[in-house]
């Protein structure tokens, strides 16, 4: 190879740059170009939402606060009167939270038997829990307004939002199962015989040892299931009729929903509020998220 | 200490018989290996001791004391894994106190326990360290000292030193042999390394598809190996060894292999043929004696390759279609596809009948 005329090398030279030139012109044709709408809607909705008036929806004309008074006062839409914007925070917090502490919960003893456990029928039970993801939740809205009906968890204000936490995490808890079985799998066998030889019963060593171990997954599907309850629309949107006990992504639809005229300032700024928590989440746990597709136990 | 025995026992895998009808008795304070292939039952056998698995069938007994239904926790058994399994989010310290935080030992009484063991297997200035900042060689003196910290009645250890590179396998073969005689732990070492198992074990259990084949002492595995498994399995390079028939002209008794005949003594030819006629003739390769001119009784072949391995060499013996191993000394000069003859002691080889595989000689 050595003994190449120096030309051929140079031209050879020449064609792997130019190659990784290309390389990198097809990397931001097909992930960069396609992100630029996107970056262009949040910087939409952060203007629209500080400044009273913007040009070619971005650029802004003046600053305002005027867009977020809804957190100082109440939420006056036309002639309608909304309640104040900090209970109906309080009540998507509340689904949220609850949705993914049932869903961690019973996810990861689920997980936990799912991975571990031989038992009849768990072939089929996970191949179940797949198809029921392939169900939207739609279909399901007679028949759960009839049991929620019948078990008294509808109507009744805050105990519909429980009915509804309830239903919401019974839908979640299938595909985290799901994932956090992924995290158990990864845990070699070895380190559980360890800990039953050491001394641990089937529950301490699932708590001090097994548990410890997967808290990336437990971050993930908790992360997963609380924005799940935060965005939840549907649900509430049909079960809940006391507007006392709107969340937020209602109280957004009815911003748009009921009068023509559309206040798009107050409308971006309660958009960018309800994305607050999803923000803070991603930013602070991003690796954990990204560990989802790397998995559990680093040696 | 105690005596472990185990009593018919048989553990299957839907059809799959892991461990078919194992007898085996181990002695207070002894060091026994399981050896045996991948896949030969070995490891079964040690979790079943260990109370991971549940025998199918048959008795474990530690000390006259039924123990096979009880939990792996009420068992005071101390285990290493190939693989080590310590527990990643703990540090080392965590994870040798853990079996004593588990019995609830006072924190002091740990603590001095913890600072004892490490001191014993030098790993007291690793204390603090989490296991993936370790080497391979300190994760596996971590593992063996969590597993010796509560003082176990029984150490079980599987494959501990595979993992290891060659230097300190050597090393912590000698290692762990001298702290098991220190501290008379009964131990079950399981290994697939037959090196290993000679050099550290009291007594060997070979093991092939489940079965026991011989539970011996390593010189009379290797001397009086029971039947051809062991004889192969025993030994590196492993036995040699040629099939034919025992014949019998004019009252004297030959082996005849169909390429040579070699003359075999009347009262050991007399034993095999009334035992089988088809047998298979066993020798090592260091009970080989090379010469290059003719002699009588000897077996004619052909250089076919030499390994030399500094201490010794092995010379590849190709006698019409079959390879024969035979260790000798580097001195001897010779090139493949030189002429040569095979003498073997007669004392030292073995005669397998061949159906069976069992040893007649």
């Amino acid at each position: 190879m050595l003994s190449l005329p120096r030309y051929r090398i140079e031209s050879r030279k020449t064609k792997a740059l130019l190659r990784s030139i290309i390389k990198y012109l097809i990397v931001i044709v097909v992930a960069v170009i396609p992100l630029i709408p996107v970056w262009i809607m949040y910087l939409w909705l952060i203007m629209q939402s500080f400044s009273p008036k913007v040009n070619l929806g971005i650029i802004p004309l003046g600053f305002t606060l005027n867009n977020w008074r809804f957190l100082w006062s109440p939420l006056k839409m036309g002639l309608k009167t909304y309640p104040n914007i900090w209970p109906i925070t309080i009540n998507t917090l509340l689904i949220a939270l609850g949705v993914s502490g049932i869903v961690v919960l019973i996810s990861t003893l689920g997980g936990y038997a799912l991975s571990r456990m031989e038992f009849a029928g768990r072939t089929g039970m996970m191949k179940f829990i797949i198809a029921l993801h392939a169900f939207p939740s739609v279909i399901l809205l007679i028949a759960l307004f009839i049991i929620l009906n019948k078990l008294g968890l509808y109507g009744k204000g805050y105990v519909t939002l429980l009915g509804i936490t309830l239903v919401k995490a019974g839908l979640e808890i299938p595909m985290a199962s799901w994932i956090i079985k992924g995290f158990f799998d990864a845990i070699p066998w070895d380190v559980e015989w360890a800990a039953l030889v050491d001394g641990c019963t089937r529950w301490r060593l699932w708590r001090s040892i097994v548990l410890p171990l997967v808290l990336p997954g437990i971050g993930a599907i908790s992360i997963f299931s609380f924005l799940s309850g935060w965005s939840e629309f549907l649900l509430v949107f049909t079960y809940v009729k006391d507007e006392a006990y709107y969340t937020l992504p209602v109280l957004i639809y009815h911003m748009i929903g009921e009068y023509k005229m559309v206040d798009w300032g107050l409308l971006a700024a309660l958009g960018l509020f309800f994305t607050i928590p999803t923000i803070i989440f991603f930013s602070t746990s991003q690796k954990l998220l990204l560990r989802i597709y790397v998995g559990g136990v680093k040696g | 200490m105690v005596k472990v025995v185990l009593k018919e026992v048989s553990k299957y895998f839907g059809k799959v018989r892991a461990v078919d009808n194992l007898n085996l008795e181990i002695k207070d304070g002894e060091f026994v290996a399981l050896l045996g292939p991948s896949g030969c039952g070995k490891t079964t056998t040690l979790l079943m001791i260990a109370g991971i698995y549940k025998p199918t069938k048959g008795r474990i007994y530690f000390d006259n004391e039924d123990i096979t239904d009880l939990p792996p926790k009420d068992r005071n058994i101390g285990m290493v894994f190939q693989s080590y399994a310590l527990y990643p989010h703990m540090t080392v310290y965590n994870n040798i106190a853990f079996p004593l935080k588990l019995k609830k030992t006072p924190k002091h009484v740990i603590h001095e326990k913890v600072v004892k063991v490490a001191r014993l297997l030098r790993i007291d200035n690793l204390l603090d360290r989490k296991p993936s900042q370790l080497s391979g060689g300190q994760q596996q003196r971590v593992a063996l000292a969590r597993a010796l910290v509560k003082e176990p009645d029984v150490l079980l250890l599987d494959e501990p030193l595979s993992n290891l590179d060659a230097k300190l396998r050597i090393y912590m073969r000698a290692e762990l042999k001298r702290l098991q005689k220190e501290l008379k732990v009964t131990t079950i070492y399981v290994t697939h390394d037959q090196v290993e198992a000679m050099s550290m074990a009291d007594r060997i259990a070979v093991m092939n598809q489940g079965k026991l084949q011989q539970y011996a002492e390593p010189n009379i595995l290797y001397d009086k190996p029971a039947n051809i498994f062991v004889a192969g399995f025993i030994g590196n390079p492993p036995m040699n060894f040629i099939e034919g028939s025992i014949m019998e002209v004019n009252g004297e008794y030959y082996f005849d292999s169909g390429v040579f005949k070699l003359k075999i003594h009347r009262s050991l030819g007399e034993m095999i043929s009334s035992k089988t006629e088809e047998a298979i003739l066993g020798f090592r390769p260091e009970h080989i004696k090379l010469v290059t001119t003719k002699a009588p009784n000897a077996i004619k072949g052909i250089v076919y390759v030499v390994e030399p391995l500094g201490r010794d060499m092995v010379v590849n013996i190709k006698v019409n279609d079959t390879i024969i191993k035979a260790l000798a000394s580097p001195e001897i000069q010779l090139t493949p596809g030189q002429q040569i003859y095979i003498i073997l002691d007669e004392r030292k080889i073995h005669f397998f009948n061949k159906s069976t595989g069992e040893a007649i000689v």
